[in-house]
C-alpha cells in the first residue's frame, strides 16, 4: 500500500516492519505491520556512525512525512543522526488494525516497535500534536535509552477548570465527529489549512496520500475520540501518567512552538514549561499548528542536539539558574552590589531620618499633587500589597502583567511583585493593539493587573491571566471583565496578614521582569531580566549619572520612572498621557519639577519636542522651577542637536544627556550636549580618525564595554571576533552586568544574540572613533548592499537632512543583495501631497548631498511623512518603506508607504 | 588582429570599429552603405548575401557581429531574414574561414518577458517569450551563436542595454523629437529604474569582449553603465541636454501597453513610414524597471565604464547645445 514518491522524502527511507503487538487492543500474538521513514540503513551504507536516534511521532491527522526535514538533516554527514519517523497504527501507511487504540495502547505500541528496531541507548523523542503525549509516554517508559525530548505544538494536560479548544470540541461533537473525521476528509483538510504560509499542492497531496477513502480514515476519527476531554474518559489516567511523570523528566528538552494554533495555544506551552522548567523554548511568531511545515525546525533541532552533545546520560539538570548558581558564583555574588535587593535603597530610606519625606508623587492637570507617599508609607504599602498578592496566589515566578500607567500605583505594585519574586511583564501601549496583544499572549501571564481600560482590552482580546483591577470596581463591571479582586482590596487584606519577612528574598538569578522591545524591527521581543541584572541596571544608572539617594527626579519616561525608589530618589510623574509622550507640556513638566524641587528630569525626545513647542505658556514660577534642574536625560530615540539646544534654554543650569541603549541593555553609552557639539566639530574638521558618519552616542557607561564586528559587503557581520579599531564599521556588541539575561521563549534569537561569547550582539551598526566614542550608523538589517561595499544608512541620511527643504530622510536598498540600487526616500518641507518620484531639481540636490559623503543614489522618492513606529514616533519602518520603494521603482503605482 | 565588424554604419558599430582601429587592429567594416570609419577598410554588402559574407570573413581572426534589423516595428519576416538567417550565414562562413573568435552583439530584451527587472544577471535568451519581432529574432540568433561556440571557434554574446549618445537616432533623437512635439508620455510617473549604456562604454565593452574570449566564450553578458535611474529623470535629463521641454503627461503603464499594441497594428496595416508614437516594446521599456547586476560582467571583461551617466548627459548637452544638468 506504500506509494510514493513524496516531495522531500528519499525513497530509501521508507520501510515496513512486522511487530508482534503486546497492546491490550490486540489479541495476544497479533502481528502488526508498521510503515516508517528510517535513514538508518542509508547512514550505514555511507559509513556514517549516528550520534544517536531521533524517534519522531506524528499526531493526528498527519504521518511520518511531517518529519522529512529531520531525516534529511540526520543524513547530512556533518551531523549524522538516525531518524526514525513512525506511522502510528491505523495512521499513515501503517496497518489498519480495525481496533480502537487508546493512548495507553499507542504508547505501548511504540514500545513494541522500538524494541524491534534497536534504537540504541541515546534516543531523543520528537513529538507533535497528540504524538507529543505518545512520544513522552515512550520517553518515561524508557529512561535508560532517553537522552532528550523535543516537542512541537502539543499538550499533555487539559486543566479541569478550562474547557478544551473550541475547534476540538466541534470535532468531538457526536453530530460532527464521524462525518467530520472519517466519512469525509474535512478534518484532514482543516488541519492542512492551518499552515502559514499555505502548503504547496504537492505537500498537501503527500499529507493526504495515506488517508484517501473513509476506510483509510478510521484511525483519524478514533484518534479524535480518544482525546480525554474530562476525568471520566478512559484515556484520562494514561494522560495524567504522562503529565505527572513529566515533572520528573530531567533530560534536555526543546520546545518549538507555532503560536498561531487554534488548538494548542500558548497556554499549553505554558503548561509544558511549568512541567519542564529547564526546557529551551522558541516561539516562532507567525507560525502555527504545523510548525514543522511553517518554519525550518531541522536547523534548530540539530543545533540543540550539538549543544547537548555532552549530555549522554539522563542525569544532568540544566535548570534555569544552573549555570550561575554554583558555589563559585555564590562567593562572587556576595561581593556584587547588584545582588543587593532591588528595593534596598527604598527600605533603607523608609527606616532612616528621611522616612517622613515624600518618596513618590504624581501630578494632576491643575498643577497640584494628585497623590503622594512618604518613604515610610511607600514601604508599608509595598509590604501590604506583597502580602495581599501572595495570599491571592501570586508567588515566586508567577508571571504578572502590569498594565498600569506610571505613577504611585504602578510603583507600589511593581516593587511588591519584585519582592515576591514574581516576574513582571511590561508591555506598553506603544506596541499598538496588535503588537501588545501578541506580546501579552506570548508571555502567558498568570495574573493581569490593570486599569479598567486594560482590563476591557484583556476581555475583548482574550488575554490570559487572572484579572486584578487597580481600584475597586462596581460588581457589574467586575463580573463583565472577570475581575477577581483589586489592588486596594489586596492591600487592605495584606495589612492584616503576616508580613513579607516570611518571604525569602528572591534568588538573584531568578527571573524578575520581561520587558518588550519596540518591535520596530519585526515582532516585539520579550527581554528577560533577573534580579541581579535589574540591580546592575540600577547601579549602572546611579554611577553613570551620579544619581544618589536623595536626588529628586521628574520621571517623564516610563522605564526610568520605575528606578526612582530603587535609587533612593524622590520621583514625581508629571501630568501627561504616558502612552503619548508628546502630551507633556512645558507647564506640566515645570509643575512636577516645582512639586519636589526636582534636580533631574527624564523625558523622551517626543515629550521634549512638545515641551519646547509649548514653552510660551510657561508661567514665570514654572520657568524658575526648571532653573533648578541640573541634569536632563532623554532616551529612547535619537535626539536632534537642534532640539537639545532649544531645551537647554528652558533648563539653563542643566547638563543635557542622551544615553544610548536598547531594551536589552539600558544604557550602553552616554553623551552630553557639550560632547555632541565637540563630536560634530571633530567630524567637520576630520582630525579625529572615525569621527563622523553616524550619530555620536558617546562613550560606554560605567562597567560597560562596547566592541565592533566588521560588516561584510553583503551587509552581514559574519565574523565572531570583536574589535575596537577606530573607523571600522560593523555590528555593535555590548558587554556589561546589566545586559539582559535572555530573550523570553526565543531560544534561537537568544542563541544568535550571544554567539560571540561574553557579548550581546545588538543588531545596531556603527563604529568607534580614535577617542573611544561610539557612532551609530543604523540597524544591521537596514544596511544597504550596492556593488562594492555595504552602505550604512545614517551618515547619508544626515547629509541629505541638511537640505533646507527635507525633513526625515531614509536610505533603502532595492534589488538583490550585493548589487542593490540605493534609493533615498525623503520627507519634503512642506509635505508633498502625492508620494512618488522627486522633481529632477530636488533629486539632483539630494543626489549631490549623498555623493558628498560617498553614496551614489539611484532614485530619489518623496513622501509627505515617513512611516514611523508608535512608541517613539521616530524610528522609520524601513521594512515597509523599502517594500514600497521597490514597488515604485519597479514601475508600480506609488500609493503611500 | 584582423577584425571584421558587421553593421558599422550604425552608431554603435561605427564606434566599435573606431575603438578597435585606435587599439591598432586591422579593421574591416561590412554593411550595406559605406561606414567611413577612419583607418578601417570599408566593405559594402548585405548580411543576407552569402557570397558577400563569405568574402568578408576571408582571412579574418575575429568578428564582431552588429548587423541587424533594429526597429520597434515592421513585418516579422524581415526581422527573421536579417537577424536569424543573417547570423546563421555569418556563423557558418566564419567557422569555415577559420575565424577564431566571434562576438555577437545582442540585447537584454532577448530574455525580457515584460516583467520588471531589478538587478538580474544575463538570463537565457527566450525567443518564445521575448516581446516584439526584434527581440524574438535576436533571441533566436543569440541561441544559434552560443550553440556554435567551440574550442577552435569561440563565440560570446554581449548585450549592451539601451545604448545612447550624441547623434543617436534610436533613442535620444526620438525622445527629443517627441518631446518637442509634446508627445512624450511619462509612463507611471516615470519612477521605473532604467539602466542605460553610454555609447563609449558599450563600444569599449564589446572591444574588451574580443580580448577576453578565453573567459567569456559560450556565455552572454549584459553590459550597462551600472547606474540605474528613474526613467522620468533620465528622459528629463536628455531633454534638458537637447534643449527641449521635458515630458509632461502621464498614462498608466497598462493602458499604454494596450494602446501600444493597437497603435503598432494600425501602423503596420496602414504602411506608414514613420515609427508609431509608442509601441508595446517601448512602453514596457519605459514603464517597468530594467537594471542589471554588473559585477560579473565587469570582472569577466576586466572592464569599467569610462563615461558616467552625468558625464554622458554633459556630452549630449555639448552636442545639442542644451543644459548639461540641473544646477
Amino acid at each position: 500500500m506504500v506509494a510514493g514518491p513524496w516531495p522531500g522524502v528519499d525513497p530509501a527511507w521508507s520501510r515496513e516492519i512486522d511487530v508482534v503487538s503486546t497492546s491490550e487492543a490486540d489479541p495476544a500474538g497479533t502481528e502488526r505491520r508498521w510503515h516508517l521513514l528510517d535513514n538508518g540503513d542509508q547512514l550505514a551504507e555511507r559509513g556514517l556512525t549516528p550520534r544517536g536516534t531521533l524517534l519522531c511521532v506524528h499526531g493526528n491527522p498527519t504521518w511520518s512525512y511531517l518529519w522529512r526535514t529531520l531525516l534529511a538533516a540526520g543524513s547530512d554527514p556533518v551531523h549524522p543522526w538516525r531518524v526514525v519517523a513512525v506511522d502510528q497504527l491505523d495512521m499513515g501507511f501503517s496497518e489498519r488494525s480495525g481496533t480502537f487504540r487508546r493512548l495507553a495502547d499507542r504508547i505501548n505500541d511504540l514500545g513494541d516497535l522500538s524494541a524491534a528496531l534497536d534504537l540504541g541507548n541515546r534516543v531523543v523523542t520528537v513529538g507533535h500534536d497528540w504524538g507529543g503525549a505518545i512520544s513522552l509516554g515512550w520517553a518515561l517508559a524508557h529512561p535508560k535509552q532517553l537522552a532528550g525530548v523535543v516537542l512541537t505544538n502539543t499538550a499533555v494536560h487539559q486543566p479541569v477548570e478550562s474547557r478544551i479548544p473550541p475547534a476540538l470540541r466541534l470535532a468531538l461533537h457526536p453530530a460532527v465527529h464521524r462525518w467530520g473525521t472519517t466519512t469525509s476528509d474535512a478534518f484532514l483538510r482543516v488541519t492542512h489549512a492551518l499552515a502559514h504560509p499555505p502548503l504547496s499542492p504537492e505537500t498537501r497531496a503527500a499529507f493526504m496520500a495515506p488517508y484517501r477513502g473513509p476506510d483509510r480514515r478510521a484511525g483519524v476519527g478514533n484518534f479524535v475520540a480518544d482525546i480525554p476531554a474530562d476525568p471520566s474518559h478512559p484515556s484520562f489516567p494514561a494522560l495524567t501518567g504522562v503529565s505527572d511523570g513529566l515533572r520528573h523528566l530531567k533530560v534536555p528538552a526543546l520546545l518549538l512552538w507555532g503560536p498561531r494554533d487554534p488548538i494548542f495555544s500558548d497556554r499549553y506551552l505554558k503548561d509544558l514549561i511549568d512541567r519542564l522548567p529547564h526546557a529551551e523554548v522558541h516561539r516562532f511568531e507567525g507560525a502555527g499548528h504545523l510548525v514543522a511545515e511553517d518554519r525550518d525546525i531541522a536547523t534548530p533541532v540539530f543545533e540543540w542536539l550539538a549543544d547537548h552533545a555532552a549530555d549522554t546520560a539522563p542525569s544532568t539538570e540544566p535548570s534555569f539558574a544552573g549555570s550561575s548558581s554554583t558555589a563559585d558564583n555564590d562567593s562572587t555574588a556576595a561581593a556584587d552590589p547588584a545582588t543587593q535587593p532591588f528595593w534596598m535603597a527604598m527600605t533603607a530610606r523608609a527606616a532612616g531620618v528621611h522616612g517622613a519625606e515624600t518618596a513618590v508623587a504624581e501630578m494632576s492637570a491643575d498643577g497640584s499633587i494628585a497623590s503622594s507617599l512618604t518613604w515610610r508609607e511607600l514601604e508599608d504599602r509595598v509590604a501590604d500589597l506583597t502580602a495581599g498578592l501572595h495570599q491571592a496566589g501570586v508567588g515566586p515566578l508567577s508571571r504578572v502583567s502590569l498594565m498600569v500607567p506610571p505613577g504611585v500605583d504602578l510603583t507600589v505594585v511593581l516593587y511588591a511583585c519584585l519582592r515576591l519574586g514574581a516576574v513582571v511583564v511590561v508591555a506598553d501601549a506603544g506596541l499598538g493593539t496588535r503588537g501588545l496583544s501578541r506580546a501579552v499572549k506570548g508571555a502567558t501571564p498568570d495574573f493581569l493587573i490593570g486599569i479598567t481600560k486594560a482590563l476591557a482590552a484583556a476581555a475583548a482580546l482574550g488575554w490570559p491571566g487572572r484579572r486584578i483591577s487597580v481600584a475597586d470596581l462596581p460588581s457589574v463591571q467586575r463580573r463583565a471583565l472577570s475581575v477577581e479582586t483589586s489592588l486596594a482590596a489586596l492591600s487592605e487584606r495584606g495589612k492584616h496578614r503576616a508580613r513579607t519577612a516570611l518571604l525569602p528574598t528572591p534568588d538573584p538569578d531568578a527571573p524578575a521582569a520581561v520587558l518588550f522591545t519596540s518591535g520596530s524591527t519585526g515582532p516585539a521581543k520579550g527581554v528577560l531580566y533577573t534580579h541581579r541584572r535589574l540591580g546592575a541596571m540600577r547601579d549602572t544608572v546611579a554611577q553613570t549619572l551620579q544619581i544618589s539617594p536623595g536626588a529628586r527626579l521628574v520621571a517623564g519616561f516610563a522605564p526610568f520612572a520605575l528606578l526612582g525608589p530603587a535609587l533612593g530618589a524622590v520621583s514625581v510623574t508629571p501630568a501627561m498621557d504616558v502612552t503619548a509622550p508628546r502630551t507633556l507640556s512645558a507647564q506640566a513638566l515645570a509643575d512636577a519639577a516645582a512639586a519636589i524641587e526636582a534636580t533631574v528630569v527624564f523625558a523622551s525626545p517626543a515629550a521634549l519636542r512638545n515641551v519646547v513647542a509649548t514653552r510660551e505658556h510657561l508661567t514665570s514660577a514654572g520657568s524658575q522651577a526648571l532653573r533648578h534642574v541640573h541634569l536632563l536625560l532623554s532616551a529612547g530615540a535619537p535626539v536632534p542637536e537642534s532640539l537639545l539646544t532649544e531645551v537647554q534654554r528652558l533648563v539653563p543650569s542643566a547638563s543635557l544627556h542622551t544615553p544610548y541603549g536598547m531594551t536589552e541593555a539600558l544604557p550602553v553609552t552616554d553623551i552630553s550636549l557639550t560632547e555632541i557639539l565637540s563630536a560634530a566639530a571633530d567630524a567637520m574638521a576630520g582630525t579625529v580618525l572615525g569621527a563622523g558618519n553616524g550619530v555620536c552616542v558617546g562613550r560606554p557607561v560605567h562597567g560597560t564595554r562596547v566592541a565592533i564586528i566588521p560588516i561584510a559587503p553583503d551587509g552581514t557581520a559574519p565574523a565572531n571576533t570583536p574589535g575596537t579599531e577606530p573607523g571600522v564599521t560593523g555590528e555593535i556588541l555590548v558587554s556589561g552586568p546589566h545586559v539582559k539575561e535572555t530573550y523570553d521563549r526565543l531560544w534561537l534569537t537568544q542563541r544568535d544574540s550571544i554567539r560571540t561569547s561574553g557579548w550581546h550582539r545588538t543588531g545596531d551598526v556603527g563604529h568607534l572613533d580614535a577617542t573611544g566614542r561610539l557612532w551609530v550608523e543604523g540597524r544591521l538589517g537596514h544596511v544597504v548592499s550596492p556593488p562594492g561595499a555595504a552602505l550604512t544608512p545614517v551618515g547619508t541620511e544626515q547629509a541629505i537632512e541638511r537640505l533646507h527643504d527635507v525633513g526625515l530622510a531614509a536610505i533603502v536598498g532595492v534589488g538583490p543583495v550585493g548589487t542593490q540600487a540605493v534609493i533615498a526616500v525623503v520627507e519634503t518641507i512642506p509635505p508633498v501631497r502625492r508620494p512618488g518620484l522627486a522633481a529632477p531639481e530636488l533629486a539632483a540636490r539630494v543626489r549631490r548631498a549623498a555623493k558628498d559623503v560617498g553614496t551614489e543614489v539611484s532614485a530619489v522618492l518623496v513622501v509627505g511623512a515617513q512611516p514611523t513606529d508608535i512608541r517613539h514616533n521616530a524610528k522609520i519602518d524601513r521594512t515597509r518603506l523599502s517594500r514600497w520603494a521597490a514597488s515604485v521603482v519597479a514601475g508600480g503605482r506609488p500609493g503611500r508607504p | 588582429m584582423k577584425i571584421l565588424v558587421t553593421g558599422a554604419s550604425g552608431m554603435l558599430g561605427r564606434e566599435v570599429a573606431r575603438v578597435l582601429v585606435s587599439q591598432g587592429h586591422e579593421v574591416t567594416t561590412f554593411q550595406r552603405r559605406p561606414a567611413h570609419v577612419d583607418g578601417a577598410q570599408d566593405l559594402c554588402g548585405s548580411i543576407t548575401d552569402h557570397l558577400a559574407v563569405r568574402r568578408a570573413v576571408d582571412g579574418v581572426e575575429g568578428v564582431i557581429h552588429l548587423a541587424a534589423k533594429v526597429s520597434f516595428t515592421g513585418p516579422a519576416a524581415e526581422f527573421t531574414q536579417v537577424n536569424v538567417e543573417g547570423t546563421r550565414h555569418l556563423l557558418r562562413a566564419s567557422r569555415e574561414a577559420g575565424v577564431r573568435d566571434l562576438v555577437f552583439v545582442s540585447s537584454p530584451s532577448v530574455a525580457n518577458t515584460g516583467e520588471a527587472i531589478a538587478g538580474a544577471g544575463a538570463e537565457k535568451a527566450d525567443p518564445d517569450r521575448a516581446h516584439g519581432s526584434y527581440s524574438r529574432t535576436k533571441a533566436a540568433a543569440e541561441l544559434l551563436a552560443l550553440a556554435a561556440d567551440a574550442k577552435e571557434f569561440r563565440v560570446a554574446a554581449v548585450r549592451p542595454h539601451i545604448v545612447w549618445g550624441p547623434g543617436d537616432t534610436q533613442l535620444v533623437e526620438r525622445v527629443l523629437d517627441r518631446a518637442a512635439r509634446g508627445r512624450l508620455p511619462l509612463l507611471d510617473a516615470g519612477a521605473a529604474l532604467i539602466d542605460t549604456t553610454y555609447i563609449d562604454n558599450a563600444a569599449s565593452a564589446i572591444a574588451a569582449a574580443l580580448h577576453r574570449m578565453e573567459h567569456i566564450h559560450g556565455r552572454a553578458l549584459v553590459v550597462s553603465n551600472g547606474e540605474p535611474r528613474p526613467v522620468g529623470e533620465l528622459l528629463s535629463g536628455m531633454c534638458a541636454a537637447g534643449g527641449v521641454a521635458g515630458p509632461r503627461w502621464s498614462v498608466p503603464g497598462s493602458v499604454a501597453r494596450a494602446a501600444g499594441t493597437l497603435v503598432e497594428r494600425i501602423w503596420i496595416v496602414a504602411g506608414q513610414k514613420d515609427e508609431p508614437p509608442m509601441t508595446r516594446f517601448l512602453a514596457e521599456q519605459l514603464s517597468t524597471s530594467h537594471w542589471f547586476d554588473q559585477r560579473e560582467t565587469r570582472e569577466l571583461l576586466d572592464w569599467e565604464p569610462a563615461v558616467s551617466l552625468d558625464e554622458g548627459l554633459a556630452r549630449l548637452a555639448a552636442h545639442y547645445g542644451g543644459l548639461p544638468s540641473y544646477p
